[in-house]
């Protein structure tokens, strides 16, 4: 009876351990043919990006992974830079009074005259976003805030992603991990 | 324009520069576009042998270490079942753990998870726009596939979450078998949840409330360190609290190991029914021999399946109607539908609108647009309500019949569903191989 028992036990046991099986197979057959070979990685696209400023708050990392970067191909190396000096500065100097960039993480440098160099020191920048909108607003454009890859661990739900109200965080493939916008290759040669 | 610019900072006119600049606020608040497609200014021509900077773009983790990630999965959970199930050494899961921690836990900073994955193989089924990265979908399957057949070997000591729990128990306690069957249902509401919500593409709630990625990443929020730290502290004495009362991941790990071929045993040879081995497992997942009993007569016990049979359909359908109540409520948390809702409700004339009806306006999609898709959401969540509700009644009603389900068994056996393999009965057993 004992014996019995057992080899039936065994028997549902075998049938139920196959049918885990199959689902598992089928799960990843259906799924297979849906797989990026390399990973995705998180960025903002920054036509759709309106610097709400939830990008230095919202990031898992702090300070965030999200940076302001500086697209030099599109600057016009302006002396008065609406990314660099508050609006209605009395002189445009980089006296600390005077500077948009709530941690100074934008550094102004002379380069011949009327034009100046502004870059951008990565350690400092929070991705506030507020030259960003400046420049945008006054300039090119060409500051923009884009995930720096170096220091995204890459979350599988990016959480400013979540907290983005302009839905301008997606998944891009590892080779074009970068989406500037404005940027005309034609420019560089 | 530059030669405008010129001008300006030449003769330093600070006068014409503040009107310039309050031109410029009036250009921004009448809504000029930001993006503006051509260059108001020109990039000037350098005369100085000036050489511009490179625009910094730092590369990301190259693809490989995906993969590199997959094959110490494998090794790890490898070289663990064979610790377990060959050498039947604590020792060499107690390594594997720390292992785990050190590797998966701080230097990947908990990220990919085989927990988390889930919910990137259930959005990858139910949202066709969604690509799943093959190293995720193989952190979801591997682990299961190996607990199919050698038992819960990942939870032992290669899950960075189960690890850190495990070798923080000190001082386990024993807890009553009807506390641990009720918290036993919280991963189910868990798992149904995670599901809902990925299948409509709303969240990752497992990532957004792990309790101790924060920690491997030294950067929780206080709310998240909180979390963590009270099940760390638990954890010394309740033995692996989020494996055994939260984890989601570990329901389907759970299954798969009801039906393991080659699972862990107590004894290396045959069980002499010594009693040593009773109490040494702190998860209470060690089943006892029953002794035998008069067997119950066949009209009550035709009675009772018929009871039962009738309970589990009712407690589907109550469940179902419930949740779908709900299901309003349950979508509030998509993003859509909350945009949708707060537009509704939204009077220009009175509230201040907020950054998301701000970014909605700037962005020019008509109102109706968003209010269809987010009807489509709501839809989506009515049946998955429905769907979730009906899974939890059968998961209730299931575990209350196991309770009533008369088992013969002989010898001290682990539960093989809650067994987690963490080895620790083994030197109990005075049993030579």
């Amino acid at each position: 009876m004992a014996e019995k028992g057992k080899n039936r036990r065994d028997f549902i046991n075998t049938c139920f351990r196959f049918a885990a099986g199959a689902s598992l197979v089928g799960v990843t057959g259906v799924l297979a043919h849906k797989t990026v070979s390399g990973n995705t990685l998180w960025q903002i696209d920054t036509t759709k990006c309106t610097q709400c400023g939830r990008c230095a708050t919202s990031c898992v990392m702090t300070p965030s992974a999200v940076k302001c970067i500086h697209v030099y191909d599109m600057c016009g190396y302006c002396d008065l830079c609406g990314g660099y000096l508050r609006p209605n500065v009395k002189n445009i100097t980089t006296g600390a009074e005077n500077q948009l960039c709530p941690t100074g993480a934008i550094k102004r440098k002379y380069v011949e005259d009327p034009f100046f160099e502004y870059e951008i020191i990565e350690d400092l920048c929070i991705g506030c976003g507020k030259c960003v909108k400046g420049c945008g607003a006054f300039g090119n454009g060409s500051l923009q805030l884009q995930i720096s890859h170096d220091l995204c661990v890459n979350c599988n739900q990016c959480a400013i992603a979540r907290d983005c109200p302009s839905d301008a965080f997606s998944r891009v493939p590892a080779d074009e991990p970068y989406k500037f916008s404005g940027f005309k290759k034609e420019q560089k040669d | 324009m530059s030669e405008i610019l010129k001008y300006l900072t030449q003769t330093g006119n600070i006068k014409k520069l503040v009107t310039m600049l309050s031109m410029f606020i009036l250009l921004l608040t009448s809504g000029f576009p930001l993006f503006a497609q051509q260059q108001r200014f020109p990039k000037p021509e350098f005369e100085s042998g000036y050489t511009q900077p490179v625009t910094s773009m730092p590369e990301a983790r190259a693809d490989f270490y995906a993969w590199f990630d997959v094959l110490i999965l494998v090794i790890a959970l490898s070289l663990i079942t064979w610790l377990i199930l060959k050498k039947r050494s604590r020792r060499g899961v107690l390594a594997m753990s720390v292992f785990s921690i050190l590797y998966f836990g701080f230097f990947r900073e908990g990220c990919i998870c085989s927990v988390g994955s889930l919910q990137n193989v259930t959005l990858a089924l139910f949202q066709p726009e969604y690509s799943i990265p093959i190293s995720a979908l193989a952190f979801f399957v591997i682990p299961l596939v190996y607990t199919l057949f050698f038992g819960r070997t990942f939870c032992a000591g290669v899950c960075p979450l189960g690890a850190i729990q495990d070798v923080l128990l000190l001082r386990p306690v024993t807890m009553k078998t009807w506390l641990q069957k009720v918290l036993g249902l919280i991963p189910y509401i868990y798992l149904g949840l995670s599901v809902l919500y990925a299948a409509t593409a709303t969240d990752f709630i497992i990532c957004r409330y792990d309790p101790f990625v924060g920690i491997y990443r030294f950067d929780a929020t206080f709310f998240m360190f909180t979390i963590g730290a009270i099940f760390l502290l638990l954890s010394a004495f309740v033995a692996r609290p989020y494996c055994r009362f939260f984890c989601p991941y570990g329901v389907l790990l759970n299954w798969m190991s009801r039906f393991s071929k080659h699972h862990l045993t107590i004894t290396p040879n045959k069980c002499i029914q010594c009693r040593l081995c009773e109490d040494s497992c702190p998860l209470g997942a060690i089943n006892k021999p029953v002794p035998v009993k008069v067997m119950e007569d066949r009209p009550s016990a035709t009675k009772r399946f018929i009871r039962l049979s009738l309970i589990i359909p009712l407690l589907m359908i109550l469940g179902g109607w419930t949740l779908s109540n709900f299901h309003e409520n349950l979508a509030k948390v998509n993003t859509k539908v909350r945009l949708a809702n707060e537009l509704m409700l939204f009077k220009p004339d009175v509230m201040l609108p907020s950054v998301e009806i701000e970014a909605f306006k700037t962005a020019g999609t008509p109102v109706q647009e968003l209010y269809s898709e987010a009807a489509v959401i709501v839809e989506q969540f009515y049946l998955g309500a429905w769907i979730l509700g009906g899974f939890l009644g059968l998961v209730f009603g299931l575990t209350l019949s196991s309770l009533s389900v008369f088992k013969y068994r002989e010898d001290y056996t682990p539960d093989k569903a809650e067994c987690v393999s963490c080895a620790r009965c083994l030197k109990y057993c005075p049993v030579e191989r």
